[in-house]
Formats: C-alpha cells, structure tokens, sequence
C-alpha cells in the first residue's frame, strides 16, 4: 500500500519518518492476528514479503546498479499477504511480486504512476480469480477492534497530513451510497457496509494515502478522492465486488498523469511571462 | 543501448512471464480426457456411472422449505438445505434400503425399500415416516439409522428445524414414533443439521450427538425478530447449540452435553462424524462449523470430550465447514478428515481441507496437516457432501464432493450483494432486514459435482465428466451402497430444491473386493464404532462403521474394501466398540462376510 516514507512531527522522540508505515500495518496485523488469527498462516505472509524483496532487489539493482532499503518492498510484502485470500501458495508470491515489479514496468517521466499493491492486487484479480480472492470478511466480530483500528489509523493519517483524503473519501462513499440504495432498492446500512470491514480499513487508509502515488497538493487530493468514490459507485452498481481497488487502478495515474500535465503547461506560461 | 534501457527490456519481459504464471499452473492440472463409451472410461480410470435413477423407480423430488415472510427476500439463501440420504437395510434382506428427507410443509419423505430385482419402492407412507414435515414438528434436515435399543433392526432419527423425531423399527414391518418416551422432546425446538449415533461411553448402547445450525430459539414459522443471521462470516459465536444425549439402555435417553464438555462453543455446527482417531478406544466427534474454526473432540475415557482442534493443527483458520468426511488417504491405517469449505472465483477462496496425521502424531497427540493442495483436493466450489469412497475398487479411495447453494435465474449472481453485507460489521450482518433481496438470482449455483479419483501415490485428479458422473444440481448430500449385488458401490445424490439422482456404477471387474457386516453383542448391536484394517500385499487400509458423516448422510452399514487384482487378503483385524479384537485370516474375496462379534476372543 502506502511504498514511501511518511512525515512526522518534528518534536520530541521522533521515529525515522521512513518506518511509520510499515510500523503501522504491522502493528495492525499483529493486533488482529493475534486477537482473531486473520492469517491464512504465517507461511504465505512471509512468501509475500520475501517475494517482495527478493523482486525489489533484483529489479532495482538491475535498473539502478545499487541496492536500496526495503521499507517499501515490506509494505507492498505484507500488504499483500493480508489482503491476498487464496489456499495456495503462488498467489501471495505473485501478488508481491507484480506489486513490485510494477514500479519497474510502468514508469511515467522517471516515477512509478500506480500504487504497486493497488496494481498486484488488481492484476491478481484478472488473471488468477480461479485462485485467489481479496479479503473481504470481517476480522471477528468485536466492534471495538474495529474502532481501535480506525482510531490508530486516521490518528496517524492526522498527523502525517494525510487525512483529509481519507475523510473526503469516506464521506462521499457514504452519500454515494446513499444515491446507490435509492436506485437499488437496498437499505443504505447494507450499501455503506463494507465500509465497516478490514479491507475498507486498508485500503483508506494506506492505499489511497500512498504519498508516492497521491498528487501535490491537498486540494488535487481530495478532488481524486471524491473521483475514485464517484467511480466506486459505477463500479459497484455493476456489481463489482472489489469496486475500490478498481477505481484507484483507474483514477490513480490519470490523476498523477493530468496533475504533471497541468504542471507543465503552468511552467511554460510562466516561463514564456518571464 | 543504455544499460537502463536493457534492463527496462528485461525487466518487462520478466513481468510479462509473471504474468503468465496462472495459465502455467492451470495447464499442470488440465482435465481428463473424455471417452465416447464406458468400456473405453472403465479401461482407463476403471469405473463408470450410469444414471438409473428413474429406470429403477425412484422419482423423487427435494422440496425445500418455505419460511417466516419476513425472510421471503433471502428464502433460497436460508432454505438452502435439507436434502439428505440415508443407507440402512431396514428390513434385514440383506439389500441396502435408503431413506431421504424433504422440507417443505406437507411435502412427504420417502423411505426405497430394495427390491432386489434392481428396482426400488417407496415404501415410506406404509411404514409411518413419510408425513413428519409439519408446522408442529418442523421440517427435516437429515436422518441417520442406528439400532438404539438393540433389537436387530434399524432405527430411525430425524433431525429438523423443528423438533428431533426417534422412530422405532417394529421388526422391519413398520415404525413407531416414541420421541416422547425415549426422552428426546424434551430437548425442544431446536435447528439441527447434523446427528450422528455413537456409543460415546463404551456401553453397548448407541449414544447421539446432534448438532445445531441456527441457534434453538430461532422457528422459522414464527419469528420473533429478524437478527438471526451469523454475527461473523468467520467468527460466528451466535450459533446453536449442540446435544449429546446419553441412552439408559431403557429406550430413554438423557442430555449429557454440559457435563460431556460439549456445550462449550456456539458455532454453526453443519456436520459432524465420528471416529476413534487416537486408538483410545472411544469414539471421538469432529465438527465441521460453518462461520468459523472446525472443531475436534476427543473422548477422555467415555466420560467426556475434550476440545483438541488447535492442539492437534486443525482448529486455527476459520472457513464455511460443511462436511466431514473419514478416509485412509494413504493407505496408512490411518484416517485422514475431509472438510469441504467454499470456493468461488475471484470473490472467496477457502479450499477445502484434507487433514492427513502428520508424522509427529501419535495416540497420545494428534497431528494433522493439511494435504489437500498437495494430494490436489483443495479446491472444490460451493461445497457440502464429500465422501471418499473406491469407486472403482483398487484399493485407494476416491473422493466425490457434493457442489453448488443456489441455482437460480441463468446468467444472475447474488454474489456482490452478499460480499457487500459480509464484510459489514456484526451488527449490519446479523439482522436478515439488511440483507439484499436475492430476487431469482444464482447464488453459486449450475456448479458441477467433483469426483476425484486416487492415483494411490499421493495424488487425486477429477473425472466426474470422464465416468459419466457429472451433475450439475445444487447438491447437498451423497452416500453410496451397492444397490445392485455388483460388489461395485453405487451413489445415491440428493440436491437441494430438485431430483435425487442414482447412479449406478460399473466398476473394473477384474478388481477384487470384499465387504464386512457385522453386528454387535457386547458392543451395540449396529457395532458403530468398530474399524477394520485389512491387509493384502503391498496394501494395507482401514475404514469404520458410523452411522452419519459427510453432509446429512449415511452410507451402507457393510464396510467395504477393493483391493485391486490382488488375488488374496493376508488378514482382517476387526476392533469391537467393545475392545475386543478379531482377526480374520485370508477372507474370501469378492462376497460379503457377515460377522457377528464373538463372546469371548
């Protein structure tokens, strides 16, 4: 999910900016592993993350002549492992694998354009769906493990500036999903109830934070938030049943791709005035 | 070139080469090859299945339930089973009988008494258990045969949404429904979906464990609020209670539950079998729970059960448990558990389970892995009965699972609605009010029924379209018997909602078999409970008589046994319910040995 270093406070003890991701998902797994047993086993986690790195460091020696850290390898690693849902074992290595390899493959003026789990996950669903799913099931059935969750996490996305992506997202989901029950006939409880599952929980609040992959500037980021919701709706009233990962494949890039557009023809005017 | 652009270069045809990894691993498990006639199947996978059902005389139809109005949005969802079979030869002529159970108000059982001609009667109205669906009694679930007061006939259980029905076997001419004075109604108003007979104390009287689904204060004729749906997909703790009831030996039977340990849990019970796995000399109980953890049970003693799922390995992951299946996989002398769970594509991949005893087991503690990728099992579809069974009698058994929950309009899925729910918080789910209307749309349904065939090393491959075994109803329950004297078991499919299929099987006849029945005298009289090991060269296999397993069944009480071309067995060991051990050197091949249990070995 979230491949890059995330900001922090500057005062007191401050944790290296680059671990407090990957501090966090592994927190969240630790949390709800150890309360409801949310692996598979611990086998495919550690194929992902192995996977991960083994891909990371292959490909970018070979493109760079240089190792790097793997902080971002991790968090594609285990981000794969928990969301991948599959009896075997090659879809946790695959997934991990194209998450990372994507960053090599699909790069735009130097920079890769898709969240790397975003894109594995997506892939993974398109290629493989006789093999593997996405979690989409509660972890237990304790509502406070929920809202410690929430808590932690949009504290965290408080503090590193990220918040108002998530917020706007969540809040346009809930009236999209309200539009959605008018047309369906449902109850707006069962349109906004996915909201309430661990894969909502992840994927708000690392995947569509991802600073790597998120535009510039804030108000750029929740207009692309607002999109992905605004798609979600389309792609669940068709019925799709991992609907936000397919608007983030989708928004996602065009929204980096128009953003460095725009930027650019602001530096052509600005630089024609000079 | 650059060495950035080589790499570049590399790097996408690497990731086009992950790309193809799916189709790779799809090519390494193609299907069979199909044959234009059943000489060409049985000589090559040694076995074919010819559908007979209505050339031998059985039409009948599985009704499912209807239910409260308040649920008419989600009714296929909910009345998703009760078609079951059962085997027994209820009239002791030595030719298997089978009863199956239907769930719509008014909509009569049937009980195919065997003609021995190759065709069957429905003799359930004559013999008094054909009318037991009704508002005051409920809707039947299943039913299992056990010789509870050990008469030498075969009674009959059937369990409900509604309340437990015991009818006793008036010497093979008819039966009578003593539920009040066995003690049973006591037990009230309860929505089971498993029962099974054990003599769980070592008494010499069948014991029954029964285990509920929906939890007891739920009647679906008479809701008092709609919050009855599982509190979790995989972490349910809403479920019903299950019931050991402990026999007097007098026809009467006692609630033994609490202080048997089984009362320890509220999962969605939906089958239960039961083996002695550890050799202690009692039966132990494994629970295949939907909404959750499977459970294992093992008999301390014949004073009790003790939860050792997490301990013996196959009580961590949480799935959709449907069934529980008994089988030497391996030709070990061990017997290995099949749970079927649920999978679908792209939206919900459990697989199913083989748990095989791991090296590291022993009695004193059990160790299981799962084996079910490996042996090539592990992904079924939406399933429920799995049942090894040697269809073609070589030796190694096989394995059919039962597939599909709703076959609704073509072409519909019901399935984003029910993900979009499952994944909402247990508040959201629990309440049948928030659940979409199904409105005709196929919930998993037109999925095809499994039949994998054992290589005997280590391996299964599906041949159901091979063997002419294809089905494609929404099936719930299978047991096999031989129907016909062929010494070849036939299959006996029941589905939910539609016809009960019966295929005959045409099994290599130069494979050599042999099958054991026997009846208790120290131990119950339906000796269930007792395990045969046969040993033949280079083979050895074990199997036990119980009296319900997989989903909602029961297959023929005789066990068994195809050894191949062998041409001689070195021996049968027989271990009584009683403890009492029998050896049987050499038994002649390819009949049925009537054993009965010695007084004094």
């Amino acid at each position: 999910m979230s491949n890059t270093a995330l900001p922090l406070p500057q005062q007191g003890f401050t944790l290296p900016k680059v671990y407090v991701g990957p501090l966090l998902i592994t927190g969240i797994l630790l949390a709800a592993h150890l309360s409801f047993g949310i692996l598979d086993s611990w086998q495919k986690l550690l194929m992902a993350i192995g996977f991960s790195f083994l891909t990371e460091a292959v490909l970018h020696y070979a493109m760079f002549g240089k190792t790097r850290d793997m902080t971002s390898a991790y968090v594609s690693g285990i981000s794969a492992g928990i969301l991948v849902r599959s009896p075997l074992f090659w879809p946790f290595a695959l997934c991990a694998a194209i998450s990372i390899a994507s960053k090599y493959v699909f790069r735009y003026k130097g920079r890769h354009i898709w969240n790397p789990t975003n894109f594995g996950i997506v892939i993974l669903l398109l290629i493989a769906s006789d093999s593997a799913a996405v979690l989409s099931i509660q972890w237990g059935s304790n509502m406070w493990a929920m809202v410690v969750i929430w808590v932690v996490g949009l504290a965290t996305l408080w503090k590193i500036k990220r918040f108002h992506i998530t917020f706007v997202y969540m809040a346009s989901f809930l009236v999209f999903g309200y539009i959605r029950s008018l047309y369906t006939g449902h109850s707006w409880v069962a349109e906004i109830a996915p909201m309430t599952g661990p894969m909502y929980q992840l994927f708000v609040l690392f995947m569509m934070t991802d600073p790597r992959t998120t535009l510039s500037t804030r108000n750029g980021r929740m207009l692309v938030a607002f999109l992905i919701a605004a798609l979600e709706m389309v792609f669940r009233l068709n019925e799709a049943v991992y609907a936000p990962f397919y608007a983030l494949f989708i928004i996602g890039p065009i929204a980096l791709i128009v953003e460095d557009l725009i930027n650019e023809k602001k530096k052509k005017r600005s630089d024609a005035l000079e | 070139m650059n060495r950035q652009k080589i790499a570049q270069i590399g790097i996408t045809v690497l990731f086009v080469g992950l790309l193809m990894v799916p189709m790779g691993m799809r090519q390494l498990d193609r299907g069979p090859e199909l044959f234009e006639n059943k000489e060409d199947a049985i000589a090559r996978y040694g076995f074919f299945l010819e559908d007979v059902t209505e050339q031998i005389g059985v039409n009948f139809v599985h009704q499912r339930p209807g239910l409260d109005a308040r649920l008419e949005h989600i009714l296929p969802q909910i009345s998703s089973v009760g078609a079951s079979v059962a085997v027994a030869d209820f009239n002791n002529n030595g030719l298997p009988d089978f009863y199956l159970t239907n769930s719509l108000f008014g909509s009569p059982n049937a009980l195919y008494r065997n003609n021995g001609d190759g065709s069957f009667t429905d003799v359930a109205e004559e013999m008094g258990v054909a009318f037991v669906n009704n508002e005051e009694n409920g809707v039947s679930m299943g039913s299992v045969w056990g010789d509870f007061n050990n008469s030498g006939y075969e009674d009959l259980l059937i369990y409900k949404w509604g309340r437990l029905q015991l009818f006793r076997n008036e010497n093979g001419l008819g039966f009578t429904d003593v539920t009040a004075e066995s003690g049973l109604a006591q037990s009230g108003w309860m929505n089971a979906n498993t029962a099974v007979w054990l003599d769980y104390n070592g008494n010499g009287f069948l014991d029954l464990f029964v285990g509920g689904y929906f939890h007891e204060d739920v009647n679906f004729w008479n809701l008092e609020h709609t919050r009855i749906m599982p509190d979790s997909y995989e972490y349910a703790t809403n479920g019903g209670r299950n019931y050991l009831f402990e026999n007097q030996g007098d026809g009467t039977f006692i609630d033994v539950t609490e202080q048997a340990g089984l009362l320890i849990s509220r999962r969605w019970t939906l089958a239960a079998a039961s083996a002695d796995l550890n050799r202690s000399g009692f039966p132990d109980l494994m629970l295949a729970n939907d909404y959750g953890v499977d459970e294992l049970f093992l008999n301390n003693d014949g004073t009790g059960f003790v939860n050792a799922g997490e301990t013996a390995g196959l009580g961590f992951i949480p799935k959709s448990g449907m069934s529980v299946g008994f089988g030497d996989v391996l030709n070990q002398g061990q017997l290995a558990i099949y749970i079927t769970n649920i999978s679908e594509a792209g939206v919900l991949m459990q697989g199913n389970n083989l748990w095989v005893p791991s090296r590291r087991s022993s009695g004193e503690r059990l160790r299981f892995r799962n084996l079910a990728s490996n042996m090539g099992v592990e992904i079924g579809e939406w399933g429920y009965g799995g049942r090894f069974v040697d269809l073609n009698n070589n030796g190694f058994v096989d394995l059919y699972v039962a597939n599909g929950y709703v076959s609704d309009t073509p072409d519909t899925d019901y399935w984003y609605d029910y993900a979009k729910v499952v994944g909402g918080n247990r508040a959201i789910i629990m309440d049948a009010n928030n659940w979409p209307a199904m409105e005709g749309r196929t919930f998993s349904g037109y999925q095809f029924n499994k039949i994998w065939m054992n290589d005997g090393a280590g391996r299964f491959r599906e041949v159901a379209a091979a063997v002419g075994g294809q089905l494609q109803l929404d099936s719930r329950s299978v047991a096999y018997a031989d129907l016909f004297g062929t010494g070849s078991l036939d299959l006996i499919v029941a589905s939910q909602n539609g016809p009960v299929r019966i295929f005959k099987n045409h099994a290599n006849s130069e494979n050599n078999w042999v099958a054991f029945s026997l009846t208790g005298s120290a131990s119950n009289r339906s000796a269930i409970g007792a395990q045969i090991t046969i040993e033949w060269e280079g083979g050895r296999h074990l199997k036990t008589v119980n009296a319900g397993d997989a989903f909602s069944s029961q297959s023929q009480r005789p066990l068994h046994f195809g050894i191949g071309t062998a041409k001689k067995i070195e021996r049968a060991e027989i271990i009584w319910p009683s403890g009492a051990v029998q050896i049987l050197d050499n038994p002649e091949l390819n009949m049925t040995h009537y054993i009965t249990e010695p007084d004094v070995l």
